[in-house]
């Protein structure tokens, strides 16, 4: 016989156990166990989006840095063939390690161990093999022609890179960054391991309680959250350059 | 935490020894790679290489890709192992076995399917003209000329393939499943940080030396080596697969 421990905020739960009580208004109690449950929604409200704000803070922060280590480099990887095959091929490294491992690493010091910028950190090297590849493969597109216009204009070397190469290779990086956010917010689940994950969160002390309404709103949230990000950075993209437009 | 403490735990020959010992997770988690990677190229590259052969189904053997990375690989661990598969013990492969095999399946499919259809879609036209010119006809064109040439891409395919098994294995063990994410999980559980190390740099260290067997294999399945005149596919910038 299965006690019935009450799981949510209603009472319903606790007489889940005793024949002839209708329980179908309280989906998430330990004798029903339903994958879909609106109680849930409401009853579970604040945690639900409060992991929900951790996971978009966590995925902007790791992208963000990511970018911003991701273009020296990729200027660097520009300038010499052995440089490049030293920041591609690291980068490749990098990323073959599983984020479990990845995550618990961190624990070395000096860096932060149990702390949510451990995962920003791991995830922000995840970002750098798209990153890094799609930034060069974009500088490198530019026309030469491009390049000789402008510094027949008397364009500098930096306001060249700043006001013509980056625009110009804009489309072909935030390729790379729809990319590298929509893997961050999946690979994010696994920082569980050090108490953020975010939605990841959830779905560690879902399983540990067999709580299925938990697992599946979790995992909804998750590939909800990817694809959002992923039009976002569409529409973006075709706000900021609009003669890539038709 | 003191990186000394890690070597010993290392060092430490019992920590490799027995059921909850390093030496047996490892090579279940190793068994688990193979399997689920041999299962999903015994599915996968059949259907990759007749769509890829006819030159349809392009759409299909792309997104597969793209929807692998949205998709959480704990995501769908945690549901397989909640859901009708059960955490049940399953031979070698442990507590939520069979969930693990089939959530490491799913993940292994689509760098397998993308990269074979892919590759035998750019395979140079004028070549398999040329061939149909000399007379081959459907199974003997794609299996003397088309196959050869696609080769490195279906090799990288199951390359990273690996390495994402290898990866999505390692976190069953946030689901009580199997493999040497216990070694991580136990550290944790008993604030162990050396053995949470130790175990995180195994499964590391495993994880590139994967990578760079695999990389020998792609490189010995080139038809013609590397640096001759190149009649195979164009190299092209991988778009990383899926990872966890």
């Amino acid at each position: 016989m299965i006690l019935a421990l009450p799981r949510g905020g209603s009472h319903a739960s606790t007489l889940a156990a005793l024949p002839g009580i209708d329980t179908s208004s309280d989906c998430y109690n330990f004798v029903n166990n339903s994958w879909f449950c609106p109680a849930y929604l409401t009853d579970r409200r604040a945690e639900l989006l409060a992991a929900t704000q951790e996971h978009i803070w966590i995925t902007v922060v790791s992208v963000l840095v990511g970018a911003l280590v991701a273009y020296p480099l990729a200027l660097l990887a520009r300038r010499s063939p052995a440089v490049s095959a030293v920041v591609l091929g690291g980068s490749t490294i990098l990323y073959t390690i599983p984020s479990l491992a990845m995550f618990s690493l961190m624990l070395i010091p000096p860096l932060p161990g149990i702390s949510p910028w451990s995962v920003v950190i791991g995830l922000a090297l995840y970002t750098l093999t798209i990153l890094v590849r799609n930034m060069v493969a974009g500088l490198e597109a530019v026309p030469e022609e491009v390049r000789d216009a402008a510094r027949g204009l008397g364009y500098g070397r930096l306001k060249l890179l700043l006001r013509i190469e980056t625009p110009l290779a804009m489309p072909v990086i935030i390729a790379g960054l729809r990319v590298a956010t929509v893997s961050t917010v999946a690979l994010l689940t696994v920082g569980s391991i050090l108490g953020y994950g975010g939605l990841g969160n959830l779905l560690r002390l879902g399983v540990q309680s067999d709580f299925r309404a938990q697992v599946l709103t979790a995992s909804v949230l998750c590939v909800a959250l990817a694809v959002a990000f992923d039009l976002i950075l569409l529409g973006l993209q075709r706000l900021a350059l609009p003669w890539q437009r038709g | 935490m003191d990186f000394s403490a890690v070597w010993d735990y290392l060092a430490e020959g019992a920590n490799w020894s027995g059921s909850q010992g390093m030496g047996a997770y490892l090579v279940q988690q190793l068994l688990l790679t193979v399997t689920s990677v041999v299962a999903a190229a015994l599915i996968g590259l059949p259907v990759a290489c007749w769509l890829g052969h006819i030159g349809r189904g392009g759409a299909l053997a792309i997104n597969i890709s793209n929807v692998g990375r949205a998709v959480p690989t704990f995501a769908v661990l945690v549901l397989l192992s909640l859901g009708p598969l059960g955490v049940g013990e399953l031979g070698p492969y442990g507590r939520a076995g069979l969930a693990t095999l089939v959530a490491l399946l799913l993940f292994a499919l689509p760098p397998i399917v993308t990269n074979a259809y892919v590759g035998l879609r750019e395979v140079d036209r004028e070549i398999v003209d040329a061939a149909r010119g000399m007379g081959m006809r459907g199974g003997q064109l794609f299996r003397s000329v088309e196959l050869p040439l696609a080769m490195p891409l279906v090799v990288s395919g199951l390359r990273l393939a690996v390495v994402q098994v290898w990866a999505t294995a390692t976190i069953a063990a946030l689901v009580a499943g199997p493999g040497l994410g216990n070694v991580v999980t136990e550290g944790f559980a008993s604030g162990n940080t050396a053995q949470v190390v130790a175990g995180a740099l195994l499964i590391a260290v495993v994880a590139v030396a994967l990578e760079l067997a695999m990389a020998v294999v792609e490189k010995a399945a080139a038809p013609v080596p590397a640096t001759r005149t190149r009649i195979g596919p164009e190299p092209r910038p991988e778009t990383p697969a899926s990872r966890t």
